[in-house]
C-alpha cells in the first residue's frame, strides 16, 4: 500500500514538472512573430504523416535510418508495456493484462524482441560515435554539452532496455518456480537468455525483478523530465514540427507586407498604407524570428544532415547550419530564463546575431537549400539566415560592400553590374 | 560567326505596333542579357523558338532584373521596387505566359511576384524544350552527333531543389545517344555551384576551398566530355572552375539549349 501511495505520487510529481517546463517551451516559442502555418489541413496532416510517422526523408541515409527505425519503433510500441506498469503500480496488481493469454505472450515476446533491437541500435550509435567517429557528429557546434547529451539519452535508453529485459528474466524465473503473486504469463524470447546469469534464491530474484521495475519506471519518468533540456525532445516535436512544415516551394521567400506597402505608396502616391506596428525588418533577435523557427530550433536533434550536405561548410566556411538552429534555441532558452527572473521587458543587451551566429556565417550561405532538403523533420535554416541578412541590410545597411555595390547597380542600371540599361538588348545584334 | 542570329528577334514593342499578341514571352536575364557567355545561350533559346516557330517576342531595353539577388542579399526594399515596376511593364503587354533562361528569374516570377500582383505561367528554358522533344518538333537531328560522348549535368539549384525541376533538363540529353553519368551529388542531393544567395557578386568567405571547384572536380571525376547545366549563374561557376583545373581544353560546360541548338543544326 505504502509503495503504491509512492508510486502515484512519484507519477503525478513527474507528470507535473514536465507540465511545468512544457509550457514553458511553449511560451517561448510563442515569443516568436505571427506567421500563417494552419492553411491546408489536409496536406498538412500528411506531411506529418509521412515525414514524422513515415520517417520518409530518413531513408537518404540507409544505415543510420534503419537503427533509428528500431529505436523509434521499439519506443513508440514497448510503451504499451508502461502502460501496464502504470496499473500494476496504482493497484498494486502483477502483469494485469496476463489473462489476454496467447495474446499477451505474443505482447511480452515482441516487446522482448524490440527492447533487444533497441538496445543493439544504441550501443552501435554510441560505436559510431565514438569509435567511427563519423564526421558529421563533430565541428565547432558539437561542444561539450551537445556531446554530453547524446550520451546520456543512448546510454539510458541501453540501461532502460537491460532493466526491461533483467526484469523479464527474474519474473519467467520466479514464475517457473511457482512464486507467490508471480502470475504465468509471457514469453521471453530474450531474457530467457539472461535467466542463468541470475541467483537462484527467491528473494534474492524478488529483489532484481522489483528493483528492475522500479528502475524502469522510474528511468522512462525521469527521461521524460530530461526532455525539454536536451535535442532528444524531438522525439515529442517532430510530429508539430513537420504539420507546420514550410508547403511552399522551397526556392520561393517570403515577400514582407510590410515593404510591400510602403513600395506601393512610393511608386503611387495616392496609395495609403495600412497602420502598421513599428517592428524591425528582418531579425537581430530570437523574437523578431515567427513562431515557426523557433519551434524548428526546439525540434532539432543535432544530426547534422544539414551541415554535412551545406556546400559553404564542406569548403572549409564557417557556417553549418546545425549551429544556426543551436544557437537559435540556446538564444531563446536564454531569453526564457530572462523572462522568468527579471520579467517579460527585460533586455540583457545581447541577441542572436553576434552574440551567438557571426555575420561571417550569414553571408556565407548560397541559399542552395541543401539544409532544408537534408532535414528528417523539415527543419529550415535557411529562413533564419535570410530574415538576419534583412535586419543586417535594411536595418543597418552592413551589408558586404561588394553587394552594396551590386545593388547600386541594380537600382541605376536594372542590372546587377554597371552596365547601361541601353545596351540590355544588344546580344541580339547581327554582324 | 555561326553563332550570330540571322533573323530579327521581335520585342514586345514592335508586336503591339503591329498589333499583334505573342504566344509566349521570352524573359531573357541579367546574365543573358550581358554576360558574354551566357549571351550565346541566349541566341540559341531564340534560335530553338525561331525554328519550331512560336510566336515570341523579348522585353528588349524595357527587361529589367528580377530583383533576385537583391532579395537573396536580404534588401526586400530594392526586390520589391524592381518587382513591381516590372509587372507593371509585363501587365501592360498583357503578358500570359514566360519562358526564361535563368532559373532565378524563372523561380523569382513563378513564385514571387504572384503576390506582387504579377500572375503568369512561367516555364524555364528546359521545360519549354522538353515541351518540343515530347511533341516531336525537337529530334536532333541534322546537326552535331553527340553519340556516346560522356555528359553528366549539374542540377541548378533553383531549378531543382528550388521548385522540383529535374527531368526536364535531363530530357535534352537523353534524346542525344549520348552516355549520361550522374554525380553522387545530384537532383535532390545536388551541390550547389557556388554562386546562389548572392554569392555570385561578393567574393567568398575564408574557407579552405571554393564551392565550384569542389563540384567541377566531382563532374571531372568522370572523366567527362560535356558537363552540362541550365542556369547562366551555375555555367559561369563550372567554366571558372574548368579552368582552375586547367580542363577547359578537355571539358565543355554547356547548356542544354545550346546542346538543344548543335544537335538539330539550328
Amino acid at each position: 500500500m505504502v509503495l503504491q501511495i509512492l508510486f502515484i505520487a512519484f507519477v503525478i510529481a513527474a507528470i507535473a514538472l514536465f507540465s511545468f517546463n512544457f509550457k514553458k517551451v511553449i511560451r517561448n516559442i510563442r515569443l516568436g512573430r505571427p506567421v500563417d502555418r494552419f492553411d491546408r489541413p489536409g496536406e498538412r496532416l500528411k506531411v506529418m504523416l509521412k515525414v514524422a510517422f513515415g520517417q520518409t526523408k530518413m531513408v537518404a541515409r540507409p544505415i543510420p535510418a534503419i537503427l533509428h527505425f528500431f529505436v523509434y519503433a521499439g519506443f513508440i510500441i514497448i510503451n504499451i508495456e508502461v502502460l501496464e506498469i502504470m496499473i500494476d503500480g496504482i493497484f498494486g496488481t502483477h502483469r494485469v493484462f496476463s489473462g489476454l493469454g496467447g495474446f499477451y505472450n505474443f505482447l511480452i515476446g515482441s516487446f522482448e524482441i524490440l527492447a533487444f533491437t533497441v538496445l543493439a541500435s544504441c550501443v552501435i550509435f554510441l560505436i559510431r560515435r565514438h569509435v567511427l567517429k563519423i564526421k558529421r557528429f563533430r565541428g565547432v557546434e558539437m561542444t561539450e554539452w551537445p556531446k554530453s547529451d547524446a550520451n546520456y539519452i543512448l546510454i539510458t535508453e541501453i540501461l532502460l532496455m537491460s532493466a526491461f529485459l533483467i526484469m523479464n528474466a527474474a519474473d519467467a524465473k520466479l514464475q517457473a518456480m511457482g512464486a507467490g503473486h508471480y502470475t504465468v504469463g509471457g514469453a521471453f524470447p530474450i531474457s530467457q537468455f539472461l535467466q542463468g546469469m541470475l541467483p537462484e534464491s527467491e528473494s534474492s530474484l524478488i529483489a532484481i525483478e522489483r528493483g528492475c521495475w522500479w528502475f524502469h519506471i522510474i528511468g522512462i519518468f525521469a527521461f521524460l523530465n530530461y526532455l525539454p533540456y536536451s535535442k532528444h525532445f524531438h522525439i515529442m516535436l517532430a510530429f508539430p514540427n513537420t504539420y507546420f512544415s514550410y508547403l511552399k516551394p522551397k526556392g520561393e521567400f517570403t515577400n514582407m507586407q510590410t515593404v510591400t506597402n510602403e513600395v506601393k505608396a512610393m511608386l503611387d502616391p495616392s496609395f495609403t498604407p495600412p497602420e502598421a506596428e513599428a517592428s524591425r525588418f528582418g531579425a537581430k533577435d530570437v523574437k523578431d524570428l515567427h513562431w515557426a523557427n523557433l519551434l524548428n530550433a526546439y525540434t532539432c536533434t543535432e544530426c547534422g544532415r544539414c551541415t554535412d550536405a551545406c556546400p559553404a561548410n564542406i569548403t572549409g566556411k564557417l557556417l553549418s547550419p546545425r549551429k544556426i538552429m543551436m544557437d537559435t534555441r540556446d538564444r531563446l532558452t536564454e531569453v526564457g530564463k530572462n523572462i522568468d527572473k527579471h520579467g517579460a521587458d527585460y533586455d540583457d543587451g545581447k541577441s542572436l546575431l553576434d552574440d551567438y551566429v557571426s555575420r561571417e556565417e550569414i553571408w556565407a550561405c548560397t541559399s542552395c537549400n541543401a539544409c532544408t532538403q537534408a532535414c528528417p523533420v523539415n527543419i529550415d535554416p535557411l529562413g533564419i539566415i535570410v530574415e538576419m541578412r534583412r535586419y543586417i541590410v535594411m536595418e543597418e545597411s552592413q551589408a558586404p560592400g561588394s553587394l552594396n555595390t551590386m545593388m547600386g547597380n541594380l537600382e541605376n542600371n536594372g542590372a546587377p553590374w554597371k552596365y547601361s540599361p541601353a545596351d540590355r538588348f544588344n546580344w541580339a545584334n547581327k554582324n | 560567326m555561326t553563332e550570330q542570329l540571322n533573323f530579327e528577334v521581335p520585342t514586345m514593342a514592335d508586336l503591339i505596333a503591329r498589333g499583334e499578341e505573342p504566344e509566349i514571352l521570352f524573359w531573357v536575364g541579367c546574365f543573358g542579357s550581358y554576360d558574354e557567355r551566357a549571351q550565346r545561350t541566349t541566341r540559341d533559346i531564340c534560335k530553338i523558338l525561331h525554328h519550331v516557330g512560336i510566336k515570341y517576342a523579348v522585353l528588349g531595353t524595357e527587361e529589367s532584373c528580377t530583383g533576385d539577388p537583391a532579395k537573396r542579399a536580404g534588401n526586400e526594399f530594392l526586390f520589391q521596387m524592381q518587382a513591381m515596376t516590372n509587372i507593371e511593364v509585363l501587365n501592360g503587354y498583357n503578358i500570359k505566359k514566360i519562358v526564361t533562361g535563368c532559373p532565378h528569374c524563372f523561380n523569382t516570377i513563378k513564385n514571387e511576384y504572384p503576390g506582387l500582383g504579377g500572375n503568369y505561367e512561367v516555364i524555364h528554358h528546359s521545360q519549354l524544350i522538353q515541351q518540343l522533344i515530347d511533341e516531336g518538333k525537337l529530334r536532333a537531328e541534322g546537326g552535331e552527333s553527340f553519340k556516346g560522348k560522356k555528359i553528366t549535368f549539374h542540377d541548378p539549384c533553383y531549378l531543382g531543389r528550388g521548385n522540383g525541376i529535374y527531368e526536364a533538363p535531363r530530357a535534352a540529353l537523353e534524346m542525344l545517344d549520348a552516355q549520361l553519368v550522374e554525380m553522387k551529388r545530384c537532383k535532390v542531393n545536388g551541390l550547389c555551384c557556388g554562386a546562389g544567395g548572392a554569392q555570385m557578386f561578393k567574393e567568398p568567405e575564408p574557407g579552405k576551398k571554393d564551392i565550384n571547384v569542389e563540384r567541377v572536380e566531382e563532374a571531372l571525376a568522370l572523366n567527362p566530355q560535356i558537363v552540362a547545366t541550365s542556369c547562366p549563374f551555375c555555367m559561369t561557376m563550372l567554366n571558372d572552375g574548368v579552368k582552375f583545373k586547367d580542363q577547359n581544353e578537355n571539358v565543355d560546360v554547356l547548356d542544354i539549349a545550346e546542346i538543344t541548338v548543335r544537335a538539330n543544326g539550328l
